[in-house]
């Protein structure tokens, strides 16, 4: 059945009385249809005549222009309406990520509003996976840390995604990792009001979050640590275990956080700490077995720049600078002078002639 | 001690074809041996695993080069890079082995004299000051051309370059490859000090074989492009005369050069041993380059 202008107007009876409304009567909610024929213009349908509390919650959200957002635009055929428990749902877990990328993957929208293009990364991400194609009903979905109606920016304190919140909204799941992490030095300068230092996605980003042992997260990790940690990067920069792990995506060698841990970062003064000297032994032999004492003493983060903390590597650095640049420089002129030298005698002497040797 | 001076003139008919270095087709012309067989194997397992050293070593050293990444990804990663090398060291190794036991044996069983000092010998003498100065001299036209004895001052360098570099390197690699037993007598500042030594000593090796070497003894223009006598064991009575004037007349006044002549080296070989040679030196030119963009690339 067709309106004039060519809509459809038919609604499909058996599928509108298994939904969520389908107890209801169609002038539950077309309430300006009283009889027929219909007036010109019905009144739209208000949801918020049942649902307040939701209306709110959308009306101080991020979302909160009305016609930009209908109810509509998440939940799908106003007549086909399902608990958000059921598979046929535009928000059952598993669909959540396809209704929301509607609008957050449709680069017209992205353009119009400055949105990030989240949708393609956050399916490729270890959440989208689980969701995509483990199907697991547990795996974080936008909503998850989100919300849904009361969706607000990160700029926002109130919001789950705001950053001092963010361990706890992570930590709804990973409760194990949010209690390391708060024991750790990063955790406790978040909590006490240190915005500079990380909090989960800081270190595995918000939605392109990979499985960490994966190559690609430890290739990409370490500048991450380094970009507030620019001294220690420099120098593990310098070291073996940096030059060969930035070769050919070698990704065995130690990384920030094999030395260090991830989440219950500590101080090396701490005798829990990975990094304390009691402790080097046990963590420098996880990769190398024949770690022994006096192996340990080598220092990951020794700067052959730095005269004061390591004048002996430094003193060794600038004899080998001195030697190189001055062998070269002495065998560079030697052999320009040389090579012009001969070239000459070769010009005086001609094609077929002697060289005249003085 | 051979003789006090560069300044002896060259006694070198006029008519003499100039030889530009390569043994000439001229089939006339008389072949005095310089290098034994032994000697150029040992040259060229030296400069095929130096290359092979250089290839992987580089990528290392210089990892966040694009080049770098390239090159270690096609061989086969990181591992494949780390394998290459150690395996390299080894074959250098070994060659570097079988030259002290050959040159023990000359020393200890053969009595060979001439090891140490004299004129054939490797080691730096006080001719040798004379020769760098009479040398510089002659280069900015303030004197005449010294005349060499059988090793000149730079080939002795050059020499000596390679046997502390082969120490110098071979050890920190190894203390590297071994570090938790070379732990045990290392003090602890010398793990970290080792790949410094390593990477800089290795730096200068390349820097200093693929510019200073290969133009001081294959691209200058006496010996232009390449100095075949490494490979053939072998150069002209003309090249002889004027490259090594002192080691000539020495052994005329010996009379000991007629047991010097060798065969002429046969024509396959000479190509033969062309393609390898320039071969190598466009590698070494390559990763000089290569070298060089990573260092100050760098920067």
């Amino acid at each position: 059945m067709q309106d004039a202008s060519g809509h459809s107007v038919g609604v499909d009876a058996d599928l509108f009385h298994t939904s969520i409304h389908g107890s209801l009567s169609c002038t539950d909610c077309h309430t300006s249809i009283k009889d027929y024929p219909h007036p010109e213009k019905p009144v739209a349908v208000k949801c918020v005549a049942c649902h307040a509390e939701q209306a709110a919650a959308i009306a101080g959200s991020i979302h909160a222009s009305a016609s930009a957002h209908p109810c509509t635009s998440c939940h799908g055929d106003a007549h086909a309406i399902f608990p958000k428990d059921d598979a046929r749902s535009a928000v059952y877990p598993l669909n959540i990520p396809r209704t929301c990328g509607n609008c957050h993957s449709d680069p017209v929208l992205a353009k119009k509003y400055g949105l990030q293009n989240v949708y393609s990364v956050y399916m490729d991400s270890i959440h989208g996976y689980a969701v995509s194609k483990e199907g697991l009903l547990v795996a974080a979905n936008c909503m998850s840390c989100h919300g849904s109606h009361n969706i607000l920016s990160h700029k926002d304190p109130k919001s789950p995604t705001y950053k001092t919140n963010i361990p706890n909204t992570c930590g709804t799941c990973h409760g194990g990792v949010m209690a390391e992490y708060s024991a750790g030095v990063h955790g406790k300068a978040v909590a006490g009001g240190n915005l500079a230092a990380p909090v989960c996605s800081d270190c595995h980003t918000a939605h392109s979050i990979l499985q960490p042992t994966l190559a690609d997260f430890r290739m990409q990790s370490t500048p991450i640590c380094g970009s507030c940690h620019k001294g220690r990067f420099a120098t593990y920069q310098d070291t073996f275990h940096s030059q060969l792990g930035l070769l050919g995506g070698y990704v065995q060698t130690a990384r920030c956080w094999d030395c260090h841990g991830a989440h219950e970062i500590l101080p090396a003064s701490d005798p829990a700490s990975p990094i304390n000297k009691a402790n080097l032994i046990k963590t420098c032999g996880r990769c190398h077995a024949d770690a022994n004492a006096s192996f340990v003493q080598y220092q990951p983060h020794a700067n052959p720049r730095n005269r004061k903390l390591n004048p002996a590597l430094y003193f060794t650095r600038f004899f080998m600078n001195l030697l190189l640049w001055s062998v070269l420089g002495f065998f560079s002129l030697h052999t320009l002078l040389w090579f012009i030298r001969a070239k000459r005698e070769q010009g005086k002497s001609g094609p077929t002639g002697e060289a005249k040797d003085d | 001690m051979t003789d006090e001076t560069g300044a002896r003139p060259t006694q070198q008919p006029e008519n003499q074809p100039q030889a530009q270095g390569q043994p000439q087709a001229s089939g006339n012309e008389k072949y005095y041996v310089r290098f034994t067989l032994a000697q150029r194997y040992l040259h060229a397992v030296l400069f095929t695993s130096f290359l092979g050293l250089a290839a992987t070593g580089l990528p290392m050293r210089f990892s966040d080069n694009p080049a770098a990444r390239f090159f270690a990804r096609e061989v086969g990663g990181f591992g494949a890079i780390l394998f290459l090398h150690k395996f390299c060291a080894v074959v250098l190794t070994l060659a570097f082995l079988y030259h002290l036991k050959d040159l023990a044996g000359r020393v200890l069983v053969h009595k060979e004299k001439g090891i140490f000092w004299g004129p054939t010998s490797m080691v730096p003498n006080w001719k040798d000051v004379k020769d760098i100065v009479g040398h510089l001299r002659w280069f900015v036209g303030l004197g005449p051309k010294p005349q060499f004895e059988r090793y000149a001052y730079w080939e002795k360098f050059d020499y000596w370059a390679v046997f502390w570099g082969m120490l110098v390197i071979g050890f920190s690699g190894y203390a590297m490859w071994f570090a938790p037993f070379f732990a045990k007598f290392l003090p602890g500042w010398a793990l970290n000090a080792i790949l410094v030594v390593h990477g800089e000593e290795a730096l200068l090796a390349i820097l200093f074989i693929f510019s200073i070497h290969f133009v001081n003894t294959h691209l200058r223009p006496d010996s232009f492009p390449m100095d075949m006598v490494i490979f053939t064991g072998k150069e002209t009575d003309e090249e002889f005369r004027k490259k090594r004037a002192l080691e000539y007349q020495r052994l005329a006044s010996e009379g000991k050069l007629e047991a010097k002549v060798g065969e002429k080296p046969v024509y396959w070989w000479v190509n033969f041993a062309k393609v390898i040679g320039f071969t190598a030196i466009l590698i070494g030119l390559i990763l000089l380059v290569l070298t060089l963009i990573g260092y100050f690339g760098n920067a």
